[in-house]
């Protein structure tokens, strides 16, 4: 855990609205699970003044190197999107808990369902568990096909299904169509994406084992301004609570209300 | 040369803190640096009872700012003495309890626990919290409910008491000398302003409790106004809050009239703000020859 200016290596364009930034810097070396995040300030200046929570896509501890990959949204993430080569940004993190891999063998099936921007911090996790000997496959969901980015990437791993709403790319639809038309099996599920299709998961398979990580609204990305609270399926109206910047951002399969 | 700042019942080696409900009960900053380099630290709001508050989002970027609607979570009076104040008991740095309630009662009982402990220095009255529905802000901006609520913890209570004034209201003159006649020991100001923002897409508020409360380098100006206000009318300590983000806020705040200062929205953007400014305030007094950070405030404003 590091407040570190990290040096742009890269920064491209790899679907519509969608950029690619590789950065280097100390802090990969810090990077523990894949489906940690990074929380960015986009200027130095006070305007916009708050960081902007990034899961880390992939990383290369041996290189240096990590990748972001992040939608241009709001004013923080059109600044980050105009920032080149050799510029800085100003990076805390790893922040957050991610992916837990011990309780997956080699013979085991993972399926990992990707929606949209939820894609990126399960694409280091895909390669992790590809490395480790597990069988994966892959479900990723998008809106139209020019959103679609890194089915290729993660045909490295095992299997990719697509599907858009649209039908322009993959099977028209939603990711939850394609696990039935392709009647997919898996002992471990691993899901990021809107929280509909998190809902739609965990309502699919209410007894499945996994993990999905989520994405909120954060201050400090630290754990201490409370921004980013959620409430746990155990006491769904009550005072029990977990913080998605420290507590998860990934969580086991129905641990908190979604 | 001194950075000292002798506050009632916080003796603090220099005169900067976090601001209460920016930087939780100091486990998270504890993981980043050692918490014995601050001034004092102002603990998230207590409450009797444990509390969830608002639904998310609770966040939201403005210009130069944020608004947050948290609404005062906190685990609860029994669990902020057994856990948190066991775990902070440790620390040589002096505690500013924040306490919050709906009724004058829940005030007085969280008042009398925290202080029996003997493990804070002073509480502070949040009477200023725009989140609530319950209450809470109507203490804030009545004079004689602020008055009253005073008095009460002030018997409650054996440590000294600030009370943290709202700055959504006509005159704060009013609510300083109020609070004071009542036997407030000090002043915190200011506490964040109402606010709001529209998603204009989705036409809806972007904060699930509708309003928030703003704060950061946008309410500066604000804030340096009240106080250099409220230090005409009186001599009470003031920590004065409100965007404080570089060490030239700092002094701002001090010529002013505040005694000492509370950083609060910029511990959320840069985790090390409070050291890096504590570093840098020293480096500037030795710069300038100064024999006590309090000349800064004995000198005040040239008008």
């Amino acid at each position: 855990m590091k407040k570190e200016n990290m040096t742009i290596c890269s920064n491209q364009e790899i679907a519509e609205n969608t950029f690619e930034m590789e950065l280097t810097g100390a802090l990969v070396q810090d990077i523990q699970a894949p489906g940690q995040f990074l929380h960015i300030k986009p200027s130095h200046e006070n305007v916009p003044l708050l960081r902007r929570p990034l899961s880390i896509c992939d990383a290369d501890q041996r290189g240096g190197t990590l990748s972001i990959i992040y939608r241009t949204e709001g004013i923080g993430t059109n600044l980050l999107s105009k920032k080149t080569n050799g510029e800085t940004v100003d990076v805390l993190g790893p922040l957050g808990n991610g992916f837990s891999l011990s309780d997956i063998n080699q013979e085991q099936t993972a399926l990992i369902v990707g929606g949209g921007v939820g894609v990126p911090p399960l694409y280091g996790l895909a390669r992790e568990l590809a490395r480790k000997g597990v069988h994966v496959e892959t479900v990723l969901g998008f809106s139209d096909a020019e959103a679609l980015f890194y089915e290729d990437a993660f045909k490295e791993t095992g299997n990719v299904y697509v599907s858009t709403v649209d039908g322009s790319a993959g099977q028209k639809g939603f990711v939850t169509d394609v696990i039935d038309q392709e009647d997919l099996a898996f002992d471990r599920l691993y899901a990021c994406g809107p929280t509909p299709m998190l809902k739609a998961l965990e309502n699919k398979f209410p007894k499945a084992e996994g993990f999905i990580s989520l994405e909120e609204r954060m201050g400090c990305g630290i754990g201490a301004c409370f921004a980013c609270v959620c409430h746990t399926q155990t006491d769904p109206e009550g005072s029990e609570y977990r913080k998605v910047c420290s507590d998860g951002p990934v969580f086991p399969l129905r641990e908190v209300v979604l | 040369m001194s950075l000292q700042t002798n506050l009632p019942g916080l003796p603090m080696k220099n005169p900067v803190m976090p601001a209460s409900g920016c930087f939780g009960f100091g486990e998270e900053f504890a993981k980043w640096y050692d918490l014995n380099t601050l001034g004092a630290i102002a603990l998230k709001a207590t409450t009797a009872e444990p509390r969830f508050g608002n639904e998310t989002p609770r966040v939201a970027e403005t210009p130069a700012g944020m608004l947050n609607a948290i609404g005062l979570q906190n685990p609860g009076l029994e669990k902020v003495v057994s856990e948190k104040l066991a775990w902070l008991k440790a620390l040589e740095t002096p505690l500013l309890a924040n306490i919050a309630g709906t009724t004058m009662e829940d005030y007085e009982k969280v008042a009398a626990e925290l202080s029996s402990t003997n493990l804070i220095g002073a509480l502070e009255l949040n009477i200023s919290c725009p989140n609530v529905k319950e209450g809470g802000i109507a203490f804030g901006t009545d004079p004689d409910l602020a008055a009253e609520l005073t008095k009460r913890v002030k018997k409650a209570a054996s440590c000294p008491v600030y009370v943290k004034l709202s700055p959504n209201v006509t005159d704060i003159t009013v609510l300083a000398k109020a609070v004071e006649q009542a036997g407030a020991d000090g002043l915190s100001m200011i506490n964040t302003l109402s606010g709001m923002k529209i998603d204009t897409r989705s036409k809806k508020p972007l904060l699930a409790n509708g309003s928030g409360g703003l704060s950061g380098p946008a309410i500066k100006p604000i804030a340096i106004r009240m106080i250099y206000e409220v230090r005409k009318q009186t001599e009470l300590p003031i920590i004065g809050m409100g965007g404080i983000s570089t060490c030239d806020d700092i002094i701002e705040f001090l010529m002013a009239g505040a005694d000492a200062v509370a950083v609060g929205t910029a511990n959320f953007t840069n985790p090390f703000i409070c050291p890096e400014l504590i570093e840098e305030l020293e480096k500037w007094t030795l710069e300038q020859g100064m024999t006590s950070i309090q000349d800064i405030r004995r000198q005040g404003v040239i008008s």
